[in-house]
């Protein structure tokens, strides 16, 4: 199969994919990435997550080489690529809306990169037909882009990445256009599919769904600075500033503006202990919509002023003093709009933030 | 909403008078004029006509000036099609590319487009004067150029002269038509393909496929059609009747010669290719060289 001999021609090397101090600065003056310093493993999973906006996609581009690089270095595979030609890199790239040759057949728009490169037919028609079955696409190699389905576009284009047998794969929100159905279809594919061959990958997404379910480790972007680089689990569990702890999970986590003193939080006239020795004027306490425990003997008393109804869960709004805050629970408790609720926050569960520069504490 | 009732049945007919009567004045009547001077012989004064069948179109048929200008307007509809094609391409090509003062590039290069034929065949001529043409100074310098006894030198002055403004309508639809090529397309064969001039001629130019052939209709029937205030202005068909083209000779034999019968035969004939190149353009064209 293909993928095997993709495995077979590499060997395994520490930090496979190098940037350092990269910066981007547009024309215009604008500074989409800013000072980005990051290493890749060899068959590493890496999603870049944030908003739009934030510079993922042109860090993407830099490493793809369609994006000049203002300042700093990109090292692939112990060589420097800042000045080589994107066709050399060895790169390959799936663009958002497929980018497909529309006036070629599917089997040519495999094999074109493979033709510039001056590969034998044999060879082209082996390899194209290889990926082609991989895919499940062989039986539309004849046909146009226009004549596919988004979902088989997709999938072409993913074939023309994996036949140029690349050292590293660059997706641009390959998945954004696609129904939802299909997302989580192709999601599973593209995984399925990297663990196979282990070729390096980096995959752009604004969708927080894909990028915890995808990324062996995840880089949180905002305003063209990686805020947090982490496994899923890290990112999720011990978010390092207050824009990664809103950006990671959903519904999103709670943070309430606050003062600590002497380890103490005080939200409005409720009282947490954090059991640490705190004091920061200007704080924000984090919590999960799923990390508050209600319970008939809770310490806390709040009113549900809203309930959703989401089938196995639901999500209920509050206000402690004038902040709002969610929560998640069973929908099996019974409770509804009006009633009042019990509820523990453990401080164990609780992520401190300082407002003053947005830090983990 | 409420339809609005008309009381009358005539007032249709009085809100569309204005646009029938132009079609009927200016389009129905003159075709039907051309057909009836077709097929009859009038006398130079016209004192009187008679019915004469396809005499005029046996006429003009063995008539070899006839065959020159034809062969005048196919040699020149292809050679104005192919530079105003390919200058109009290189063109939009380059200035699709410029980073900075993008438009004033494109302004500068769209200009010409407004200019009338015979404005621009006054200006050739100043360029090929024989006294102080800087284009007639320069060729003659270089192999004796001379277009009123050379055939080819006439060629040349008409096809300049000809293809200076229609670069303009060329460049403007193949800049269209890159601009409407899929930012990412093409950042895909950067990265497929090093080369630029591979690329362009694998995937820039093909997808370009619709505007070139729509292109090539519109510079045909310029070239067929516009370029009389041209000839008029610069060579008026010499040497001899060399760079007449076909509308141009119709109206010379029709209101110099005053062979009306003649002129309207060469109508008809005209008729008949435009009729040609429009089916050719529905059958093969709108339908199948586009992608999406």
């Amino acid at each position: 199969m293909v993928y095997q001999r993709i495995n077979s021609n590499r060997k395994i090397k520490m930090s496979f994919l190098e940037l350092q101090n990269i910066t981007k600065i547009y024309p215009n003056g604008t500074k989409a990435v800013n000072e980005t310093s990051l290493n890749i493993d060899n068959g590493e999973f890496v999603v870049f997550v944030g908003p739009s906006g934030c510079g993922k996609s042109t860090l993407l581009r830099m490493i793809a080489g369609l994006e000049d690089i203002t300042n700093g270095e990109i090292s692939l595979d112990g060589n420097v690529i800042n000045n080589i030609d994107p066709s050399e890199r060895d790169v390959a790239m799936v663009f958002q809306n497929y980018a497909l040759y529309p006036h070629m057949s599917v089997f040519n728009n495999m094999a074109y990169g493979l033709k510039n490169r001056g590969i034998s037919k044999e060879e082209i028609n082996n390899k194209v037909n290889d990926v082609a079955k991989l895919l499940e696409i062989d039986q539309l190699l004849t046909r146009k882009p226009s004549m596919l389905s988004g979902g088989q576009r997709q999938r072409v284009a993913m074939g023309r990445a994996i036949v140029r047998n690349p050292k590293i794969f660059l997706f641009d929100e390959p998945l954004s256009n696609l129904d939802a159905k299909l997302r989580n279809q192709m999601r599973l594919e593209i995984k399925r599919l990297q663990r196979q061959m282990g070729v390096t990958s980096i995959f752009v997404t604004h969708d927080q769904t894909e990028a915890m379910t995808l990324g062996d480790r995840i880089v949180v972007i905002n305003n063209g600075v990686v805020e947090q680089v982490g496994t899923p689990k890290e990112i999720y569990s011990k978010p390092n500033t207050k824009f990664v702890a809103e950006f990671i999970g959903s519904p999103q986590m709670n943070l309430f503006n606050c003062k600590i003193e002497n380890g103490i939080a005080h939200i409005a006239d409720m009282r947490i202990n954090l059991n640490n020795s705190a004091n920061i004027d200007d704080a924000s306490l984090g919590i999960r919509p799923d990390d508050i425990l209600i319970s008939d003997n809770g310490q806390h008393t709040c009113v549900a002023n809203l309930v959703e109804y989401l089938g196995s869960d639901m999500i209920i709004y509050s206000k402690i003093g004038d902040q709002e805050f969610s929560c998640k629970l069973s929908s099996k408790i019974n409770l509804n709009a009006g009633d009042t609720f019990k509820f523990d926050i453990s401080n164990t569960l609780v992520h401190l933030f300082d407002n003053t520069n947005g830090s983990r504490v | 909403m409420k339809k609005v009732q008309f009381k009358s049945n005539y007032s249709q007919y009085f809100f569309l008078a204005p646009q029938l009567l132009i079609l009927l004045i200016f389009l129905y009547w003159p075709i039907i004029q051309t057909f009836k001077d077709a097929f009859t012989m009038q006398d130079a004064f016209g004192f009187g006509s008679q019915f004469a069948g396809f005499d005029n179109f046996l006429f003009i048929f063995s008539d070899p000036s006839y065959f020159t200008a034809f062969k005048f307007t196919i040699i020149y509809s292809f050679v104005i099609t192919v530079i105003t094609g390919s200058i109009g391409l290189l063109l939009a090509v380059q200035a699709n590319k410029v980073m900075h003062g993008k438009s004033a590039y494109k302004t500068l290069l769209i200009w010409p487009y407004a200019i009338a034929p015979a404005v621009v065949g006054v200006m050739a001529n100043y360029f090929f004067s024989e006294r102080y043409g800087l284009l007639h100074h320069l060729f003659n310098n270089l192999w004796g150029f001379n277009w009123y006894e050379n055939v080819f030198d006439a060629y040349i002055y008409v096809i300049i002269a000809g293809s200076w403004k229609q670069i303009s309508a060329n460049f403007i639809f193949f800049l269209a038509g890159l601009q409407a090529i899929q930012k990412t397309v093409i950042e895909a064969s950067i990265i497929d393909c090093k080369s630029n001039i591979r690329r362009f001629w694998t995937i820039t130019f093909p997808l370009l496929m619709p505007t070139t052939f729509f292109l090539i209709i519109i510079n045909i029937t310029y070239a067929f059609f516009d370029t009389f205030g041209i000839i008029d202005t610069t060579t008026i068909g010499a040497p001899g009747s060399e760079t007449k083209t076909l509308v141009y000779k119709a109206y010379i034999d029709g209101f110099k010669g005053l062979d009306l019968g003649s002129a309207g035969a060469q109508s008809i004939m005209m008729m008949i290719i435009v009729l040609v190149i429009t089916i050719f353009q529905f059958r093969y064209i709108e339908g199948k060289i586009h992608y999406n």
